[in-house]
Protein backbone atom coordinates (compact mmCIF):
# COMPACT_ATOMS: atom_id res chain seq x y z
CA UNK A 1 0.00 0.00 0.00
CA UNK A 2 2.96 2.32 0.76
CA UNK A 3 4.30 1.80 -1.97
CA UNK A 4 1.18 2.47 -4.08
CA UNK A 5 0.77 5.66 -2.27
CA UNK A 6 4.38 7.15 -2.91
CA UNK A 7 3.65 6.09 -6.86
CA UNK A 8 0.29 8.22 -6.77
CA UNK A 9 1.63 11.05 -5.11
CA UNK A 10 4.97 10.67 -8.05
CA UNK A 11 2.35 10.37 -10.79
CA UNK A 12 0.52 13.73 -9.30
CA UNK A 13 3.54 15.54 -8.53
CA UNK A 14 4.97 15.13 -12.54
CA UNK A 15 1.05 16.16 -13.52
CA UNK A 16 1.17 19.80 -11.38
CA UNK A 17 5.26 20.27 -12.09
CA UNK A 18 4.30 20.24 -15.77
CA UNK A 19 1.96 21.77 -17.98
CA UNK A 20 -0.08 18.82 -18.06
CA UNK A 21 -1.74 19.37 -15.72
CA UNK A 22 -3.16 22.73 -16.30
CA UNK A 23 -3.89 22.54 -20.30
CA UNK A 24 -6.01 19.24 -19.26
CA UNK A 25 -8.26 21.17 -16.58
CA UNK A 26 -8.73 24.71 -18.13
CA UNK A 27 -9.02 23.04 -21.28
CA UNK A 28 -11.75 20.37 -20.16
CA UNK A 29 -13.80 22.90 -18.27
CA UNK A 30 -13.45 25.51 -21.18
CA UNK A 31 -15.00 22.63 -23.41
CA UNK A 32 -17.70 21.01 -20.88
CA UNK A 33 -18.74 24.97 -20.27
CA UNK A 34 -18.95 26.02 -24.26
CA UNK A 35 -21.12 22.30 -24.58
CA UNK A 36 -23.40 23.13 -22.51
CA UNK A 37 -24.55 26.62 -22.72
CA UNK A 38 -24.27 26.75 -26.90
CA UNK A 39 -24.95 23.33 -27.72
CA UNK A 40 -26.94 22.11 -24.61
CA UNK A 41 -28.97 24.70 -24.79
CA UNK A 42 -28.70 25.05 -20.61
CA UNK A 43 -30.89 27.95 -20.77
CA UNK A 44 -33.33 27.93 -23.59
CA UNK A 45 -34.64 24.35 -22.41
CA UNK A 46 -35.20 26.05 -18.92
CA UNK A 47 -35.28 22.51 -16.52
CA UNK A 48 -33.17 22.69 -13.69
CA UNK A 49 -31.12 19.72 -14.34
CA UNK A 50 -27.61 19.34 -15.43
CA UNK A 51 -27.94 16.97 -18.79
CA UNK A 52 -27.01 19.48 -21.50
CA UNK A 53 -23.78 19.26 -19.02
CA UNK A 54 -23.61 15.42 -18.95
CA UNK A 55 -24.54 14.44 -22.48
CA UNK A 56 -21.48 15.68 -23.83
CA UNK A 57 -19.04 14.06 -21.68
CA UNK A 58 -18.43 10.89 -23.40
CA UNK A 59 -17.66 13.12 -26.39
CA UNK A 60 -15.11 15.40 -23.90
CA UNK A 61 -13.08 12.19 -23.15
CA UNK A 62 -13.00 10.84 -25.95
CA UNK A 63 -10.18 13.35 -27.01
CA UNK A 64 -8.95 14.40 -23.34
CA UNK A 65 -8.47 11.22 -21.59
CA UNK A 66 -6.25 9.27 -24.56
CA UNK A 67 -4.22 12.74 -24.36
CA UNK A 68 -3.83 11.87 -20.59
CA UNK A 69 -3.10 7.98 -20.54
CA UNK A 70 -0.80 7.61 -23.42
CA UNK A 71 1.89 8.75 -21.34
CA UNK A 72 1.45 6.46 -18.61
CA UNK A 73 3.66 3.56 -19.64
CA UNK A 74 4.68 5.06 -23.14
CA UNK A 75 6.58 7.43 -21.60
CA UNK A 76 8.31 5.48 -18.99
CA UNK A 77 9.30 3.02 -21.96
CA UNK A 78 10.57 5.45 -23.98
CA UNK A 79 12.95 7.51 -21.38
CA UNK A 80 14.19 4.00 -20.08
CA UNK A 81 12.76 5.54 -16.15
CA UNK A 82 10.18 1.63 -16.84
CA UNK A 83 13.63 0.24 -15.67
CA UNK A 84 14.50 1.71 -12.92
CA UNK A 85 10.55 1.12 -11.56
CA UNK A 86 10.17 -2.02 -12.29
CA UNK A 87 13.01 -3.07 -10.00
CA UNK A 88 12.41 -0.69 -7.02
CA UNK A 89 10.46 -3.43 -4.41
CA UNK A 90 7.37 -2.78 -5.83
CA UNK A 91 5.11 -5.23 -8.44
CA UNK A 92 3.80 -4.40 -11.81
CA UNK A 93 0.53 -4.84 -10.48
CA UNK A 94 1.10 -2.21 -8.09
CA UNK A 95 2.56 -0.07 -10.37
CA UNK A 96 -0.09 -0.49 -12.50
CA UNK A 97 -2.88 0.53 -10.25
CA UNK A 98 -1.03 3.04 -8.98
CA UNK A 99 -0.46 5.08 -11.72
CA UNK A 100 -4.28 4.18 -12.83
CA UNK A 101 -5.55 5.60 -9.83
CA UNK A 102 -3.38 9.05 -10.07
CA UNK A 103 -4.63 9.50 -13.51
CA UNK A 104 -8.21 8.58 -12.16
CA UNK A 105 -7.88 10.72 -9.55
CA UNK A 106 -6.90 13.20 -11.45
CA UNK A 107 -9.69 12.98 -13.75
CA UNK A 108 -11.62 13.56 -11.07
CA UNK A 109 -10.24 16.46 -9.90
CA UNK A 110 -11.02 18.23 -13.09
CA UNK A 111 -14.83 16.80 -12.58
CA UNK A 112 -14.92 18.18 -8.95
CA UNK A 113 -14.18 21.53 -10.64
CA UNK A 114 -17.05 21.77 -12.78
CA UNK A 115 -18.98 22.55 -9.55
CA UNK A 116 -19.83 26.33 -10.53
CA UNK A 117 -22.75 24.70 -12.86
CA UNK A 118 -23.77 22.40 -10.20
CA UNK A 119 -24.07 25.92 -7.95
CA UNK A 120 -25.70 27.70 -10.79
CA UNK A 121 -28.23 25.28 -11.49
CA UNK A 122 -29.27 24.72 -7.94
CA UNK A 123 -29.34 29.39 -7.97
CA UNK A 124 -31.96 28.62 -10.84
CA UNK A 125 -33.90 26.05 -9.70
CA UNK A 126 -34.34 22.95 -7.29
CA UNK A 127 -32.75 20.47 -9.50
CA UNK A 128 -32.80 16.85 -8.08
CA UNK A 129 -29.05 16.84 -6.38
CA UNK A 130 -29.10 12.64 -6.09
CA UNK A 131 -29.58 12.38 -9.62
CA UNK A 132 -26.79 15.41 -10.30
CA UNK A 133 -24.69 13.08 -7.79
CA UNK A 134 -25.25 10.22 -9.87
CA UNK A 135 -24.50 11.37 -13.24
CA UNK A 136 -21.09 12.44 -11.68
CA UNK A 137 -20.82 9.40 -10.40
CA UNK A 138 -21.02 7.54 -13.97
CA UNK A 139 -19.11 10.38 -15.91
CA UNK A 140 -16.36 9.48 -13.43
CA UNK A 141 -16.79 5.70 -13.86
CA UNK A 142 -16.76 6.46 -17.74
CA UNK A 143 -13.39 8.46 -17.09
CA UNK A 144 -12.01 5.66 -15.32
CA UNK A 145 -13.01 3.35 -17.98
CA UNK A 146 -11.49 5.18 -21.08
CA UNK A 147 -8.18 5.83 -18.83
CA UNK A 148 -7.95 1.99 -18.23
CA UNK A 149 -8.56 1.41 -21.67
CA UNK A 150 -5.34 4.04 -22.51
CA UNK A 151 -3.07 2.54 -19.65
CA UNK A 152 -3.35 -0.64 -21.69
CA UNK A 153 -2.90 0.85 -25.35
CA UNK A 154 -0.06 3.07 -23.72
CA UNK A 155 1.74 0.00 -22.30
CA UNK A 156 1.89 -1.36 -25.63
CA UNK A 157 4.17 1.16 -27.00
CA UNK A 158 7.03 4.04 -26.71
CA UNK A 159 5.34 6.27 -28.86
CA UNK A 160 2.75 8.35 -27.23
CA UNK A 161 1.03 9.75 -30.31
CA UNK A 162 0.55 6.04 -31.34
CA UNK A 163 -0.73 5.42 -27.87
CA UNK A 164 -3.24 8.39 -28.03
CA UNK A 165 -4.45 7.25 -31.63
CA UNK A 166 -4.99 3.48 -30.52
CA UNK A 167 -7.09 4.91 -27.16
CA UNK A 168 -9.19 7.14 -28.74
CA UNK A 169 -9.99 4.80 -31.54
CA UNK A 170 -11.15 1.77 -29.36
CA UNK A 171 -12.96 4.07 -26.86
CA UNK A 172 -14.57 4.99 -30.10
CA UNK A 173 -15.35 1.98 -30.82
CA UNK A 174 -16.29 0.78 -26.99
CA UNK A 175 -19.06 4.48 -27.17
CA UNK A 176 -20.81 3.70 -29.89
CA UNK A 177 -20.92 -0.36 -29.43
CA UNK A 178 -24.80 -0.58 -29.80
CA UNK A 179 -25.04 2.22 -32.61
CA UNK A 180 -24.74 1.13 -36.41
CA UNK A 181 -21.28 2.58 -37.09
CA UNK A 182 -20.04 -0.82 -34.77
CA UNK A 183 -22.98 -3.22 -34.99
CA UNK A 184 -22.78 -2.85 -38.74
CA UNK A 185 -19.42 -4.15 -38.95
CA UNK A 186 -20.94 -7.63 -37.34
CA UNK A 187 -24.23 -7.14 -39.10
CA UNK A 188 -24.26 -9.54 -41.94
CA UNK A 189 -22.56 -12.57 -40.38
CA UNK A 190 -22.33 -12.34 -36.73
CA UNK A 191 -25.11 -14.62 -34.64
CA UNK A 192 -27.69 -12.71 -32.79
CA UNK A 193 -26.34 -13.16 -29.52
CA UNK A 194 -23.01 -11.85 -30.37
CA UNK A 195 -24.54 -8.61 -31.26
CA UNK A 196 -26.06 -8.59 -28.58
CA UNK A 197 -22.89 -8.82 -26.73
CA UNK A 198 -21.73 -6.18 -28.61
CA UNK A 199 -24.08 -3.90 -28.08
CA UNK A 200 -24.16 -4.59 -24.45
CA UNK A 201 -20.50 -3.74 -24.17
CA UNK A 202 -21.71 0.62 -25.14
CA UNK A 203 -20.25 2.66 -22.71
CA UNK A 204 -22.97 4.94 -24.07
CA UNK A 205 -25.83 2.83 -23.05
CA UNK A 206 -24.35 2.66 -19.67
CA UNK A 207 -23.48 6.13 -18.93
CA UNK A 208 -26.87 7.08 -20.48
CA UNK A 209 -28.64 5.73 -17.71
CA UNK A 210 -26.33 6.93 -15.58
CA UNK A 211 -26.18 10.20 -16.26
CA UNK A 212 -30.26 10.40 -15.90
CA UNK A 213 -30.12 10.04 -12.45
CA UNK A 214 -30.65 6.16 -12.23
CA UNK A 215 -28.50 3.74 -10.50
CA UNK A 216 -28.59 0.75 -12.08
CA UNK A 217 -26.07 -1.52 -9.79
CA UNK A 218 -25.17 -3.39 -13.87
CA UNK A 219 -23.75 -0.05 -15.12
CA UNK A 220 -21.88 0.52 -12.43
CA UNK A 221 -20.14 -3.21 -11.84
CA UNK A 222 -19.99 -2.96 -16.10
CA UNK A 223 -17.96 -0.02 -15.60
CA UNK A 224 -15.90 -1.50 -12.70
CA UNK A 225 -15.23 -4.52 -14.70
CA UNK A 226 -13.97 -2.87 -17.98
CA UNK A 227 -11.28 -1.09 -15.79
CA UNK A 228 -10.32 -3.95 -13.64
CA UNK A 229 -10.40 -5.97 -17.28
CA UNK A 230 -7.59 -3.09 -18.97
CA UNK A 231 -5.62 -3.10 -16.03
CA UNK A 232 -5.07 -6.75 -15.83
CA UNK A 233 -4.27 -6.55 -19.47
CA UNK A 234 -2.10 -3.52 -18.95
CA UNK A 235 0.17 -5.72 -16.18
CA UNK A 236 0.37 -8.73 -18.95
CA UNK A 237 1.37 -6.56 -21.04
CA UNK A 238 4.04 -5.15 -19.03
CA UNK A 239 5.31 -8.34 -17.81
CA UNK A 240 5.01 -9.85 -21.72
CA UNK A 241 6.95 -6.95 -23.14
CA UNK A 242 8.66 -5.07 -20.65
CA UNK A 243 12.36 -4.63 -21.60
CA UNK A 244 11.66 -3.74 -25.47
CA UNK B 1 26.70 -13.57 -2.39
CA UNK B 2 25.17 -13.32 -5.74
CA UNK B 3 25.10 -16.54 -7.84
CA UNK B 4 24.11 -16.78 -11.56
CA UNK B 5 22.84 -20.31 -12.73
CA UNK B 6 23.35 -20.40 -16.43
CA UNK B 7 21.36 -17.81 -17.01
CA UNK B 8 20.18 -17.72 -20.50
CA UNK B 9 18.44 -15.12 -22.90
CA UNK B 10 16.85 -15.75 -26.15
CA UNK B 11 15.54 -12.77 -28.09
CA UNK B 12 13.85 -14.18 -31.07
CA UNK B 13 16.47 -16.51 -32.45
CA UNK B 14 19.20 -14.46 -30.95
CA UNK B 15 20.96 -16.20 -28.65
CA UNK B 16 22.19 -13.05 -25.86
CA UNK B 17 23.29 -14.97 -22.83
CA UNK B 18 24.07 -17.88 -23.44
CA UNK B 19 24.22 -20.12 -19.80
CA UNK B 20 26.29 -17.95 -18.13
CA UNK B 21 27.23 -19.19 -14.89
CA UNK B 22 29.09 -17.19 -12.43
CA UNK B 23 29.21 -16.38 -8.24
CA UNK B 24 30.61 -13.04 -6.64
CA UNK B 25 31.15 -12.87 -3.21
CA UNK B 26 30.84 -9.62 -0.95
CA UNK B 27 34.10 -7.85 -0.91
CA UNK B 28 34.66 -8.13 -4.74
CA UNK B 29 34.18 -5.39 -7.51
CA UNK B 30 33.24 -7.43 -10.41
CA UNK B 31 33.98 -5.84 -14.08
CA UNK B 32 31.64 -7.40 -16.54
CA UNK B 33 33.73 -6.66 -19.83
CA UNK B 34 32.65 -6.71 -23.40
CA UNK B 35 31.99 -5.82 -26.95
CA UNK B 36 29.00 -3.65 -27.00
CA UNK B 37 26.27 -5.95 -27.68
CA UNK B 38 27.97 -9.04 -25.61
CA UNK B 39 25.13 -9.36 -22.84
CA UNK B 40 26.64 -7.66 -20.20
CA UNK B 41 23.32 -5.33 -20.06
CA UNK B 42 21.12 -8.38 -20.45
CA UNK B 43 22.86 -10.05 -18.13
CA UNK B 44 22.35 -7.46 -15.27
CA UNK B 45 18.87 -6.49 -16.47
CA UNK B 46 18.41 -10.48 -15.34
CA UNK B 47 20.12 -10.39 -12.00
CA UNK B 48 18.06 -7.38 -11.34
CA UNK B 49 14.74 -9.14 -12.17
CA UNK B 50 13.96 -6.62 -14.57
CA UNK B 51 13.89 -9.23 -17.75
CA UNK B 52 12.90 -12.80 -17.31
CA UNK B 53 15.30 -15.38 -18.19
CA UNK B 54 14.53 -17.88 -20.42
CA UNK B 55 16.03 -20.07 -18.60
CA UNK B 56 18.37 -20.40 -15.43
CA UNK B 57 18.50 -18.25 -12.33
CA UNK B 58 19.83 -15.61 -10.17
CA UNK B 59 20.26 -15.55 -6.38
CA UNK B 60 20.85 -12.34 -4.59
CA UNK B 61 21.66 -12.89 -0.80
CA UNK B 62 19.80 -16.21 -1.11
CA UNK B 63 16.46 -14.96 -2.73
CA UNK B 64 15.63 -16.36 -5.93
CA UNK B 65 15.35 -13.64 -8.59
CA UNK B 66 12.66 -15.85 -10.20
CA UNK B 67 10.34 -16.63 -7.13
CA UNK B 68 11.62 -14.05 -4.61
CA UNK B 69 11.63 -10.85 -6.76
CA UNK B 70 11.11 -8.48 -3.55
CA UNK B 71 13.38 -9.48 -1.48
CA UNK B 72 15.59 -9.62 -3.96
CA UNK B 73 15.11 -6.09 -5.09
CA UNK B 74 15.50 -4.76 -1.60
CA UNK B 75 18.70 -5.89 -1.47
CA UNK B 76 19.97 -4.46 -4.86
CA UNK B 77 20.73 -0.90 -5.62
CA UNK B 78 20.44 -0.59 -9.53
CA UNK B 79 22.27 1.64 -12.05
CA UNK B 80 20.27 0.78 -15.23
CA UNK B 81 22.00 1.88 -18.54
CA UNK B 82 22.06 5.35 -19.31
CA UNK B 83 21.14 6.54 -15.77
CA UNK B 84 17.21 6.84 -16.28
CA UNK B 85 14.97 8.67 -14.54
CA UNK B 86 12.13 11.13 -13.82
CA UNK B 87 13.49 14.56 -15.77
CA UNK B 88 10.46 16.42 -14.80
CA UNK B 89 11.54 16.22 -11.23
CA UNK B 90 14.28 17.96 -8.95
CA UNK B 91 16.70 16.22 -7.60
CA UNK B 92 15.22 16.51 -4.53
CA UNK B 93 12.13 15.14 -5.25
CA UNK B 94 13.41 12.43 -7.21
CA UNK B 95 15.29 11.33 -4.40
CA UNK B 96 12.99 11.33 -1.90
CA UNK B 97 10.32 9.75 -4.00
CA UNK B 98 13.22 6.78 -4.26
CA UNK B 99 13.97 6.18 -0.52
CA UNK B 100 10.38 6.01 0.05
CA UNK B 101 10.28 3.43 -2.44
CA UNK B 102 12.35 1.73 -0.72
CA UNK B 103 10.53 2.28 2.57
CA UNK B 104 12.71 4.67 3.99
CA UNK B 105 10.26 7.66 6.16
CA UNK B 106 11.12 10.04 8.19
CA UNK B 107 14.61 10.86 9.74
CA UNK B 108 15.39 7.99 8.16
CA UNK B 109 14.96 9.19 4.57
CA UNK B 110 16.35 12.64 5.28
CA UNK B 111 19.50 10.73 6.47
CA UNK B 112 19.82 8.51 3.73
CA UNK B 113 19.09 11.08 1.24
CA UNK B 114 21.47 13.35 2.40
CA UNK B 115 24.31 11.00 2.57
CA UNK B 116 23.90 10.22 -1.02
CA UNK B 117 23.96 13.80 -1.35
CA UNK B 118 27.08 14.20 0.37
CA UNK B 119 28.86 10.94 -1.38
CA UNK B 120 27.81 12.16 -4.74
CA UNK B 121 28.46 15.93 -4.37
CA UNK B 122 24.64 16.44 -5.26
CA UNK B 123 23.70 19.77 -2.94
CA UNK B 124 24.23 22.26 -5.57
CA UNK B 125 21.45 20.91 -7.66
CA UNK B 126 18.62 19.37 -5.46
CA UNK B 127 17.03 22.17 -6.45
CA UNK B 128 16.89 21.83 -9.92
CA UNK B 129 14.89 19.07 -11.86
CA UNK B 130 16.93 16.35 -13.56
CA UNK B 131 16.17 17.76 -17.14
CA UNK B 132 18.40 20.87 -16.50
CA UNK B 133 21.22 18.31 -15.52
CA UNK B 134 24.51 17.93 -17.87
CA UNK B 135 25.04 14.15 -18.33
CA UNK B 136 27.64 13.75 -15.59
CA UNK B 137 25.10 15.12 -13.08
CA UNK B 138 22.17 12.20 -14.41
CA UNK B 139 24.70 10.06 -13.97
CA UNK B 140 25.50 11.03 -10.14
CA UNK B 141 22.26 11.28 -9.29
CA UNK B 142 21.53 7.78 -10.93
CA UNK B 143 23.78 6.73 -8.44
CA UNK B 144 22.84 8.34 -5.69
CA UNK B 145 19.57 6.24 -6.26
CA UNK B 146 20.96 3.06 -6.25
CA UNK B 147 22.70 3.72 -3.06
CA UNK B 148 20.09 5.55 -0.98
CA UNK B 149 19.42 2.37 0.90
CA UNK B 150 22.74 1.09 1.66
CA UNK B 151 22.33 -2.33 -0.14
CA UNK B 152 24.79 -5.25 -0.08
CA UNK B 153 24.39 -5.47 -3.60
CA UNK B 154 25.39 -2.95 -6.29
CA UNK B 155 24.79 -3.46 -9.72
CA UNK B 156 25.54 -0.55 -11.98
CA UNK B 157 25.35 -0.73 -15.31
CA UNK B 158 28.52 1.72 -17.16
CA UNK B 159 28.49 4.05 -13.86
CA UNK B 160 31.00 6.23 -15.54
CA UNK B 161 29.86 6.99 -18.75
CA UNK B 162 29.56 10.52 -19.97
CA UNK B 163 31.47 11.68 -16.76
CA UNK B 164 34.55 13.74 -17.33
CA UNK B 165 38.03 12.40 -15.54
CA UNK B 166 37.56 13.98 -12.26
CA UNK B 167 34.29 12.78 -12.22
CA UNK B 168 35.24 9.14 -13.23
CA UNK B 169 37.85 9.15 -10.04
CA UNK B 170 35.26 10.52 -7.82
CA UNK B 171 33.06 8.07 -8.54
CA UNK B 172 36.08 5.28 -8.62
CA UNK B 173 37.09 6.14 -5.31
CA UNK B 174 33.09 6.29 -3.94
CA UNK B 175 32.65 2.33 -5.37
CA UNK B 176 36.53 1.33 -3.75
CA UNK B 177 34.99 3.13 -0.36
CA UNK B 178 31.79 1.20 -0.29
CA UNK B 179 33.93 -2.29 -2.03
CA UNK B 180 34.73 -3.90 1.47
CA UNK B 181 31.61 -5.37 2.46
CA UNK B 182 29.32 -4.77 -0.87
CA UNK B 183 29.22 -7.10 -3.91
CA UNK B 184 29.34 -4.74 -7.00
CA UNK B 185 28.84 -5.30 -10.65
CA UNK B 186 29.62 -2.77 -13.11
CA UNK B 187 29.95 -3.03 -16.60
CA UNK B 188 32.32 -1.18 -18.43
CA UNK B 189 34.22 -0.98 -22.20
CA UNK B 190 36.73 1.28 -20.50
CA UNK B 191 39.47 -1.38 -19.76
CA UNK B 192 41.24 1.38 -17.58
CA UNK B 193 38.28 1.16 -15.07
CA UNK B 194 38.32 -2.44 -14.96
CA UNK B 195 42.37 -1.97 -13.39
CA UNK B 196 41.44 0.81 -11.34
CA UNK B 197 38.46 -0.51 -9.59
CA UNK B 198 37.79 -4.30 -10.23
CA UNK B 199 38.75 -7.22 -8.29
CA UNK B 200 38.06 -9.61 -10.85
CA UNK B 201 37.13 -9.25 -14.22
CA UNK B 202 34.68 -11.43 -16.90
CA UNK B 203 35.46 -10.57 -20.21
CA UNK B 204 31.91 -11.32 -21.88
CA UNK B 205 31.40 -11.49 -25.85
CA UNK B 206 28.59 -13.09 -27.64
CA UNK B 207 26.67 -14.01 -24.39
CA UNK B 208 29.45 -16.84 -22.90
CA UNK B 209 32.31 -15.75 -20.59
CA UNK B 210 35.60 -15.88 -22.01
CA UNK B 211 38.02 -15.36 -19.18
CA UNK B 212 37.55 -14.96 -15.95
CA UNK B 213 40.10 -13.73 -13.39
CA UNK B 214 41.78 -10.74 -11.68
CA UNK B 215 42.58 -7.27 -14.04
CA UNK B 216 46.50 -8.20 -12.70
CA UNK B 217 45.94 -11.66 -13.93
CA UNK B 218 44.36 -11.28 -17.48
CA UNK B 219 46.98 -8.42 -18.08
CA UNK B 220 49.52 -11.60 -17.64
CA UNK B 221 48.10 -12.81 -20.72
CA UNK B 222 49.07 -10.20 -22.60
CA UNK B 223 51.71 -11.09 -24.95
CA UNK B 224 53.62 -8.23 -24.02
CA UNK B 225 53.44 -9.03 -20.63
CA UNK B 226 56.81 -8.61 -18.85
CA UNK B 227 58.47 -8.42 -22.26
CA UNK B 228 61.72 -5.81 -22.20
CA UNK B 229 62.08 -3.35 -24.77
CA UNK B 230 65.68 -1.84 -25.70
CA UNK B 231 66.53 1.12 -27.97
CA UNK B 232 70.39 2.09 -28.62
CA UNK B 233 72.19 4.92 -29.46
CA UNK B 234 72.45 4.06 -32.62
CA UNK B 235 70.38 2.22 -34.95
CA UNK B 236 73.13 0.39 -36.49
CA UNK B 237 73.56 -1.35 -33.24
CA UNK B 238 70.63 -3.71 -33.27
CA UNK B 239 71.20 -6.60 -35.19
CA UNK B 240 73.83 -7.54 -32.64
CA UNK B 241 71.73 -6.37 -29.80
CA UNK B 242 68.70 -8.69 -31.01
CA UNK B 243 70.76 -11.72 -31.84
CA UNK B 244 72.43 -11.59 -28.71
CA UNK B 245 69.15 -11.21 -26.81
CA UNK B 246 67.27 -14.12 -28.79
CA UNK B 247 70.33 -16.22 -27.34
CA UNK B 248 69.41 -15.48 -23.48
CA UNK B 249 67.86 -18.87 -22.27
CA UNK B 250 64.66 -16.87 -20.85
CA UNK B 251 63.78 -15.06 -24.21
CA UNK B 252 61.54 -16.57 -26.46
CA UNK B 253 61.26 -14.69 -29.51
CA UNK B 254 63.02 -11.12 -30.69
CA UNK B 255 61.07 -7.75 -32.93
CA UNK B 256 63.21 -5.20 -34.21
CA UNK B 257 61.46 -2.15 -34.96
CA UNK B 258 62.39 0.28 -38.02
CA UNK B 259 63.63 2.61 -34.78
CA UNK B 260 66.32 0.37 -33.94
CA UNK B 261 64.08 -0.74 -31.30
CA UNK B 262 64.85 -4.13 -30.12
CA UNK B 263 61.61 -6.02 -27.97
CA UNK B 264 62.20 -9.27 -26.56
CA UNK B 265 59.40 -11.29 -25.56
CA UNK B 266 59.97 -13.68 -22.62
CA UNK B 267 59.19 -17.57 -23.10
CA UNK B 268 56.54 -18.23 -20.02
CA UNK B 269 55.77 -14.95 -19.32
CA UNK B 270 58.73 -14.70 -16.77
CA UNK B 271 60.78 -11.69 -16.10
CA UNK B 272 63.58 -11.26 -17.93
CA UNK B 273 64.79 -7.90 -17.64
CA UNK B 274 67.24 -8.74 -15.09
CA UNK B 275 69.48 -10.91 -17.73
CA UNK B 276 68.53 -8.73 -20.51
CA UNK B 277 70.06 -5.38 -18.27
CA UNK B 278 73.12 -8.11 -17.00
CA UNK B 279 73.78 -8.60 -21.03
CA UNK B 280 73.51 -5.02 -21.65
CA UNK B 281 75.94 -4.24 -18.60
CA UNK B 282 78.12 -6.95 -19.89
CA UNK B 283 78.44 -5.41 -23.14
CA UNK B 284 78.80 -2.26 -22.66
CA UNK B 285 76.07 -1.57 -25.05
CA UNK B 286 75.21 2.31 -25.01
CA UNK B 287 71.62 2.12 -24.72
CA UNK B 288 68.70 5.52 -24.41
CA UNK B 289 66.05 3.60 -23.00
CA UNK B 290 65.58 -0.10 -21.65
CA UNK B 291 62.37 -1.40 -19.63
CA UNK B 292 60.07 -4.09 -19.15
CA UNK B 293 56.72 -3.53 -20.59
CA UNK B 294 53.47 -4.97 -18.88
CA UNK B 295 50.46 -6.60 -20.31
CA UNK B 296 47.76 -4.20 -21.37
CA UNK B 297 44.21 -4.97 -21.25
CA UNK B 298 42.77 -3.76 -24.49
CA UNK B 299 45.46 -6.24 -25.74
CA UNK B 300 44.16 -9.49 -24.12
CA UNK B 301 40.62 -7.47 -24.56
CA UNK B 302 41.35 -7.63 -28.63
CA UNK B 303 42.67 -11.03 -28.94
CA UNK B 304 40.26 -13.11 -26.19
CA UNK B 305 36.93 -10.87 -28.17
CA UNK B 306 38.93 -10.83 -31.34
CA UNK B 307 38.01 -13.86 -32.83
CA UNK B 308 34.33 -14.17 -31.89
CA UNK B 309 32.77 -10.61 -33.07
CA UNK B 310 35.02 -9.67 -36.32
Amino acid sequence: MNAIRTLIARELYSYFVTPVAYVFIVIFLVLAGAFTFQLGGFYQREQADLMPFFTFHPWLYLVLVPALAMRLWAEERRSGSIELLMTLPVSTTEAVVAKFLAAWLFTALALALTFPIWLTVNYLGNPDNGAILTAYLGSLLMAGAFLAIGSCLSATTRNQVVAFILTAAVCLVFLLAGFPLVLDAFGGWAPGWLLDTVAGLSFLTHFNALSRGVIDVRDVLYFLLVIAAFLYATAIVLEMKKAN
Amino acid sequence: MIQAERLTKRYGPLLAVDALSFEVAPGEVLGFLGPNGAGKSTTMKMLTGFVAPTSGDAIVCGHRVSGDARAARDRLGYLPEGAPSYPEMTVRAFLAFIAAMRGLRGPARRTAVDRAVGQLDLGDVLAQTVDTLSKGYRRRVGLAQAILHDPPVLILDEPTDGLDPNQKHQVRRLIEGMAADKIIIISTHILEEVEAVCSRALIISSGRILADDTPQGLAARARRHNAVTLRPRAAGDAAQIAEAVDALPGVDSVERADDGTVTAFPADGAPIIGDVAALAGERGWPLVELHQESGRLDEVFREITGETVS
